[in-house]
């Protein structure tokens, strides 16, 4: 699906990580762990083309990335549903909106009523649904950009810190949603400094945890 | 066809993903309001120099004044050459009371004109085909010598040449005011799209390419100006309409006929100039963007 290999990159003269290697396997479940500041949230980036390396290669679905247009990335990103930390919404638009923006951009709007209604359900904000994103929390936040992150029932799910503002019990929903969407043969790849969260879905699947560190990615051994 | 029916339809969600800005559409409006009207404006008079110097053209190539020595008899002479040449419809020689009503804003009635030396006009009207105002001319050298054929060619010439020019710099205005709506809708599509970065950068992140982007600016800029430019041609005509008229060209300035058919024609194209200006503004501003 997404692979990264030997890729540098940093920013400043500062590396941030140097001849890295990553590869999304389809159907995977895989957890990126590491310190504030290691480079998590640029590394997710270069895995949907929103950064270029700068040594290396990043292939998005056996593309060189590097090599793609515009359109071609607009278009990976159709099958990367991205869980950003600060969310990216419009806000302007109502939480309901927002969700189904995928689908909108992708013209397929029809879609957008059937899926958007369980969403909402499931995630909980279907009386939330007409409000703007400014008026809702943190948690409920998140759980919107989980929303979106999904409906369009992408090929890989990428996610940096998605159950950072939420509570316990809404933190384990949101991520058996993405178990059940791995079990639904979906890639999945989770940026968090939760390792609670982390050692909560032992039983539930079957996911490689990664480290990054020292500009290094390391596997942190354990298969959850 | 169908861009052009997206564009009058459009696709309201589509069009929701970028958040109305007040000032540039205020703004967009009023310019290409102001610019529709003085497009017409430039039209109008354009089309009445046009039109006037068709008249005059025609009017002046209809008709030639032949004029006789004062001191000769040869009128009956001269009619009958020219109601035996080819291509004159009539000849008629003025009267007296004609001749002298001629004279009268340049001598008053005062002057007793039967005691000065008045030469003897004769106003000579063509035929379809007309005549040879140049072996006309020569006819009367060789047989009424001092006779004098005026077929008004050193009036009309230059008429007609500065006719054509003021018609050339009515388009010429009108193309300078096509450029001023499309530099002014770059500006605030730039402005627009600049103070859009993060609207588009959530946009593109969600999968949404760069056509899809560019519509939606593209789509809001046009219909503005194409809005503008229907109240601004409007505001137009009406001032047209009920300009005073204080006769000659004057009475001339105003739309006729197919002329019609441009006050139509420019919220059309001041909307087809927003939208090129807007699409190269954006496409441009979003491959800054990547």
């Amino acid at each position: 699906m997404i692979e990264l290999d030997n890729v540098s990159y940093g920013h400043g003269g500062t590396a941030l990580f140097s001849q890295l290697s990553l590869t999304l396997a389809p159907g995977s479940f895989q957890f990126l762990t590491g310190p504030s500041g290691a480079g998590k949230t640029t590394l997710l980036r270069l895995c949907y083309a929103d950064l270029q390396a700068q040594r290396g290669k990043v292939r998005l679905f056996g593309q060189d990335a590097h090599t793609l247009d515009r359109d071609a990335v607009a278009m990976s990103r159709r099958r990367i549903g991205v869980v950003h930390q600060d969310c990216q919404f419009l806000d302007h638009l109502s939480v309901a909106e927002n969700i189904a923006l995928p689908l909108i951009v992708a013209d397929r709007v029809s879609e957008a009523s059937e899926n958007l209604k369980e969403l909402l359900t499931w995630v909980g904000l279907s009386k939330q649904s007409g409000q703007c994103p400014p008026e809702l929390s943190g948690g409920e936040r998140q759980r919107a950009a989980l929303a979106r992150a999904v409906i369009m029932s992408p090929d890989v799910i990428i996610a940096d810190e998605p159950t950072g503002n939420v509570d316990w019990e809404m933190s384990q929903r949101l991520l058996a949603l993405l178990v059940e969407l791995n079990r639904m043969g979906k890639t999945v790849l989770i940026a968090t400094h939760d390792l609670a969260m982390i050692r909560s879905l032992k039983s539930d699947v079957d996911a490689r945890i990664l480290r990054l560190k020292d500009e290094q990615l390391t596997s942190a051994g354990a298969v959850l | 066809m169908k861009l052009l029916l997206d564009l009058i339809i459009g696709d309201p969600q589509a069009d929701r993903v970028v958040p109305p800005t007040g000032l540039t559409a205020r703004l967009t409006i009023f310019v290409a309001a102001v610019m529709a009207f003085l497009a017409v404006i430039a039209l109008a008079l354009s089309m009445s120099a046009g039109r006037v110097a068709d008249r005059w053209a025609d009017e002046l190539a209809q008709a030639a004044t032949l004029r006789l020595p004062a001191d000769t008899d040869s009128l009956q002479k001269a009619l009958q050459i020219l109601e035996t040449t080819p291509g004159v419809a009539s000849a008629h020689a003025l009267t007296a009371d004609e001749q002298e009503a001629l004279l009268t804003p340049w001598f008053g009635t005062e002057i007793p004109l039967d005691s000065l030396p008045i030469p003897q006009l004769i106003e000579v009207i063509a035929d379809d085909p007309p005549y040879d105002p140049a072996g006309l001319q020569a006819r009367f050298d060789a047989e009424i010598p001092g006779a004098v054929f005026d077929d008004h060619g050193d009036w009309r010439d230059p008429l007609l040449a500065a006719a054509a020019r003021v018609r050339l710099i009515g388009w010429l205005v009108i193309l300078l005011i096509a450029a001023c709506v499309a530099a002014m809708i770059t500006l605030a599509a730039q402005a627009s799209l600049a103070a859009n970065v993060q609207v588009i950068r959530v946009l593109r992140l969600v999968g949404a390419r760069d056509v899809y982007i560019a519509r939606a600016f593209v789509r809001r800029f046009t219909l503005r100006a194409g809005a503008g430019a229907i109240a601004g041609v409007v505001m137009g005509v009406i001032v047209v309409q009920i300009l005073p008229d204080g006769g000659g060209f004057f009475a001339e300035i105003g739309f006729s006929g197919v002329g019609w058919m441009w006050p139509v024609l420019i919220p059309l194209l001041a909307a087809g100039v927003a939208f090129f200006a807007t699409r190269a503004a954006a496409m441009t501003r979003l491959k800054e963007q990547t």
